[in-house]
């Protein structure tokens, strides 16, 4: 059995770009593991920042925020802003660590061959660990503060799946916007922080209801994608389908965009250095 | 006139079967590069470019126009002056650059040894970093776990495998890159004047195992400076000039017309 390499036979860019992004799982896997290994290996808490990281924030918003956002239901704050936080740091951390990983990449890409989406899916992995790491102190937390905890949490990985699809999908389109403008980078991180504060995370969206900021939040696809993450969380049921069309569509079409944008793109990271 | 220009195997009147056999073809293959000021830039940059001219390109066509066969088990060699063109060439024979124009057909599993060491992150340990390097070159996690023992016996590294690579020298860090990358014996095999691997002793080592590779029948494609070197181990030399495939032959003889022409512009400035 050779393996051939033919530009001739090449399939188009994006099935292309998905079968070479499969046959190199093993790669994905390894990146991982390595962004995992090299962000804990010197410090003394290791993996455990993991997990007081996002606890330290919501304590300190929660101190700062409760009487001021929370619905008459004071002690399921935390756990509402803890709930929205660790969504919204999956997609914010993994965002900036596509981005990150696409720039040292494009090192190792002058200089081998590996499916350049290989970068952008194994940052998702990461992102995605550390998502599972942070759940528990979402259950401490909700144990604390007498939150019940329900089945309904098995649910989780649904949204979070389609979460990591529109984070894909848009860090995909940033690395390639990356190729033709270094900045965008610090662009981006200004935009993040903007979007937190449209994104009802620290407050709740009834709070913006009838005001003339209202539309921002329903066009804002995070607010639909949070909002599946917390459900099953905070009201202990599984979204019915009509909540969760929305966030489908959206997170489907990003993945999609990003995914046939970028793999088109992908010759330009080679030509343009 | 330099009748070689062509390619001078008759076969290719008889056509495909036997181009479809070759190790590596090339075809018409065109390179262009995009030089822009929009390099290093930044959107306000843009911005004014748009607004002042329209955003501007410079095309660079690094390749153009180059056609060539390499049969199997054959060791080619490819000179010219610097920045003709020839690492380009073995970048998309390596596929880390798609053709703008052209086709490239490679039969078998290429070792590019333009990336020794290539992805090896200093946090890491060496036996992780053989992991990842090995990943990197598409191999899968099990296929490592049996290479890893010959891979650490190869680069001499047992006592240190365990240790970060940040605490290897440069040394160390090529003998394990190049463990990893030619551990088991590729079909085509693609030097960048990257033979001067560590020490002395380590470099006759790994001179010989490409040397072994080649006799059992890998493809080998070299670029050197080293017109000695080609001249010994090469079978046919490519003369790469300005994108250009100048001239295609035996290995000496094409050695000898570049030799002559480096003289010819030489001797008007020494006189």
């Amino acid at each position: 059995m050779t393996t051939v390499y033919d530009t001739a036979q090449l399939r188009p860019p994006a099935l292309e770009e998905l079968f070479e992004t499969f046959r190199y799982r093993h790669l994905i896997v390894q990146f991982v593991r390595r962004d995992i290994i090299t962000r804990y290996k010197r410090s003394f808490l290791g993996i455990a920042w993991s997990m007081l990281n996002p606890l330290g924030t919501m304590i300190v918003m929660t101190i700062v925020f409760s009487s001021v956002f929370s619905r008459g239901d004071s002690a399921a704050y935390p756990v509402f802003l803890l709930s929205g936080l660790l969504a919204w740091n999956f997609f914010s951390n993994s965002v900036n660590l596509i981005m990150n990983n696409m720039v040292w990449g494009s090192n190792l890409l002058t200089r081998i061959y590996v499916p350049r989406s290989a970068f952008a899916v194994a940052s998702l992995g990461t992102g995605f660990v550390h998502l599972g790491l942070e759940v528990i102190p979402l259950v401490v937390v909700m144990l604390f503060v007498r939150v019940p905890i329900r089945w309904t949490m098995l649910f989780l990985p649904v949204p979070s799946i389609l979460i990591m699809f529109f984070t894909l999908g848009l860090g995909l389109i940033l690395s390639v916007i990356a190729i033709y403008f270094a900045d965008i980078r610090e662009m981006f991180s200004v935009i993040l922080r903007a979007w937190l504060y449209l994104t009802p995370i620290i407050y709740p969206e009834e709070m913006l209801s009838g005001s003339r900021f209202a539309w921002l939040l329903q066009i804002n696809p995070l607010t639909h994608l949070i909002e599946l993450f917390r459900i099953p969380i905070l009201e202990g049921r599984i979204p019915t389908m009509a909540e969760m069309l929305p966030g489908i569509i959206i997170a489907l079409a990003t993945l999609i965009f990003g995914w046939v944008f970028f793999a088109r793109q992908a010759d330009e990271f080679a030509y343009r250095i | 006139m330099n009748s070689l220009t062509v390619s001078e195997s008759p076969q290719v009147v008889n056509g495909g079967s036997d181009r479809e056999k070759a190790a590596i073809l090339i075809e018409d293959v065109s390179v262009r590069f995009r030089l822009s000021s929009l390099k290093t830039s930044s959107v306000k940059e843009f911005a004014i470019n748009l607004f002042k001219r329209g955003v501007a390109y410079r095309d660079f066509w690094a390749l153009k126009d180059i056609s060539l066969e390499i049969r199997k088990g054959e060791i080619f060699g490819l000179i010219g002056h610097n920045g003709a063109g020839k690492s380009t060439l073995l970048k998309t024979v390596a596929r880390v650059l798609k053709p703008t124009t052209g086709r490239i057909r490679v039969n078998g599993k290429i070792a590019p040894m333009l990336s020794v060491g290539a992805g090896f992150h200093p946090e890491l340990t060496g036996r992780e970093n053989v992991y990842l390097n090995g990943t990197i070159l598409g191999f899968s996690n099990r296929q490592m776990e049996t290479k890893f023992e010959r891979i650490v016996d190869f680069a001499e590294l047992h006592n240190y495998i365990d240790q970060p690579l940040r605490t290897y020298s440069s040394g160390m860090r090529a003998r394990l890159g190049f463990a990893v990358a030619t551990d088991t014996k590729p079909d085509v095999l693609i030097i960048d004047e990257v033979l001067s691997v560590g020490d002395e002793a380590f470099r006759d080592k790994s001179a010989q195992r490409m040397r072994a590779y080649q006799e059992q029948g890998a493809t080998t494609v070299i670029v050197s400076h080293n017109m000695n070197m080609i001249r010994e181990i090469c079978h046919r030399a490519g003369w790469i000039h300005q994108g250009r495939l100048r001239m295609l032959g035996e290995a000496p003889e094409v050695i000898e017309a570049y030799l002559e022409e480096r003289r010819s512009i030489q001797k008007p400035k020494g006189a």
